[in-house]
């Protein structure tokens, strides 16, 4: 779960890629006056550059072309190679069971090798009977949450019938399609099904689904254990049990668990303490306390 | 990583298309249908980069279903397919290009059946039988060693077995079951799954 960019490569433009960014003026930050800004605050202090009082977070990713080597030169290349490409400092799953849904995420926000939040909701209630998970950069997310929330309450406000499951994850991948090549990464667990939504464009309904850089780890604790006939409580302690091995594993999960369980009548939010995992003084995370 | 596989015989098309969706190493979903049918007789398989898939398919599909609205009648698998390359060609040297593999098969009344293998570059091929994919390297020789244009339909779904029995041997990935269908002049039928137990 990639924390909020704060530092942006001055180089990088978005403009000039020219996307079509119409209603969105809260997106139209101007990176370069910036940038200036804090160069000239600089002046005051011995002039020195600002950046060096900044935590040390990553290059921001760049906010490159959909196609980069392919069709034209790439614009950017990426400091770390990976063998295969790994998706975002998360851990959410999903999967449904005869008493309902389930939604299971952690709750680290990391930031390249820093925990930038280890509190951070990565599941949403977005109406009465849907749940967002979210997985990717942080801010996109959140972002894209809220658009989704008024969406869904405007088709319903203008048409006064609710807005089918599907077609409200049909909704958010056509509205991420002009977006493609950014880092958002969406599973929707909605009522009595569980739809993955992908900046990519991939929008796929299955029975299990977990996303981010843990889910590996989560599948395979839940293909071994899930069945349809599940009652709740097993339920609720596999999606625990998944997460929290997926944590273990996993540098960029940890901290809490958050679980939602969706039975058709309301949402039932309920938090549990990963056991701690580092050695030596151990937090109780909830009361603060060693 | 994904495979798809189309045979015409003297009076029916044969597709096949695997059942894996699939996401870095992840196999998301196990029964997953890369077909799209565009009409009574035209089914258009598609696969290749993860949004532009459903993106692309379903914009060719409503615009066949307009087509018939508008026009009263259906388009020709013929049409169909060259309208699908149009497409995929003016997009080409746009900034968001479509990387998708296509077959379109259909059966048209006065032509026949007919396949068609269109790529990610915008190529339009007719062919008697055509394969997409990493498998299509193992099983085009196949084809071409057993392809008779008068083909039964048992015998082409046997040839198809032969195909998917090869891939379940000698592909690195695992593809265990296979959607097929079959088009004549009667509409598309869809064919019992094969699903093969890994070796």
């Amino acid at each position: 779960f990639v924390g909020m960019i704060l530092h942006q490569n001055p180089s990088c433009d978005w403009k000039t890629y020219g996307f079509q960014l119409f209603p969105f003026p809260a997106l139209e930050t101007d990176y370069h006056n910036l940038e200036l800004e804090r160069l000239k605050k600089s002046q005051t202090n011995w002039g020195d550059p600002q950046h060096i009082y900044m935590p040390p977070f990553p290059q921001a990713t760049p906010f490159i072309s959909r196609r980069t080597s392919r069709f034209g030169p790439p614009n950017h290349v990426l400091t770390v190679q990976r063998p295969f490409p790994l998706s975002h400092g998360t851990t959410t799953l999903g999967f449904i069971f005869q008493g309902g849904v389930i939604a299971a995420a952690d709750t680290r926000a990391s930031a390249g090798g820093l925990v930038a939040c280890p509190a951070v909701h990565k599941i949403t209630p977005i109406h009465s009977h849907l749940v967002v998970t979210s997985s990717g950069s942080g801010a996109d997310c959140m972002l894209w949450e809220r658009i989704l929330i008024r969406e869904i309450r405007l088709y319903e406000l203008r048409h006064k019938r609710r807005l089918s499951i599907r077609a409200s994850a049909k909704l958010l991948s056509c509205m991420l399609h002009p977006f493609k090549g950014t880092d958002v990464c969406v599973a929707l667990t909605l009522g009595p099904r569980v739809i993955y939504v992908c900046s990519d464009g991939a929008r796929l309904q299955g029975d299990i689904i977990s996303v981010g850089s843990g889910s590996p780890y989560a599948y395979g604790v839940l293909d071994g254990g899930l069945s349809w006939s599940l009652s709740k409580e097993e339920a609720i302690s596999l999606a625990r049990e998944a997460v929290f091995r997926a944590t273990h594993r996993d540098a960029y999960s940890g901290n809490n668990v958050d679980l939602f369980h969706i039975d058709f009548l309301r949402v039932l939010h309920e938090t549990y303490n990963v056991y701690p995992t580092f050695k030596g003084h151990s937090l109780n995370v909830t009361t603060g306390k060693w | 990583m994904e495979y798809l596989i189309g045979i015409q015989g003297p009076d029916y098309v044969l597709v096949a298309a695997d059942n894996v969706a699939a996401s870095s190493i992840i196999q998301m979903k196990h029964d997953y249908d890369k077909m799209f049918k565009l009409s009574e007789k035209i089914l258009l398989l598609c696969v290749g980069e993860a949004g532009d898939t459903v993106q692309f398919a379903e914009y060719i599909q409503k615009n066949v279903q307009l087509y018939k609205m508008r026009n009263g009648y259906e388009l020709s698998p013929s049409a169909a397919a060259n309208f699908t390359r149009k497409n995929l060609a003016d997009y080409l040297r746009s900034r968001t290009p479509y990387h998708v593999n296509l077959l379109l098969a259909g059966h048209d009344e006065s032509d026949g059946p007919g396949l068609f293998y269109m790529d990610y570059m915008a190529s339009l091929a007719k062919a008697p039988f055509a394969a997409h994919g990493y498998g299509a390297f193992l099983t085009l020789s196949i084809l071409d060693r057993y392809y008779r244009p008068d083909l039964s339909r048992d015998e082409a779904v046997e040839l198809l077995r032969k195909c998917v029995e090869e891939l379940n041997k000698r592909f690195i990935l695992n593809l265990p079951s296979f959607n097929v269908r079959l088009i004549d002049k009667d509409g598309i039928h869809d064919m019992e799954k094969i699903t093969l137990i890994a070796k």
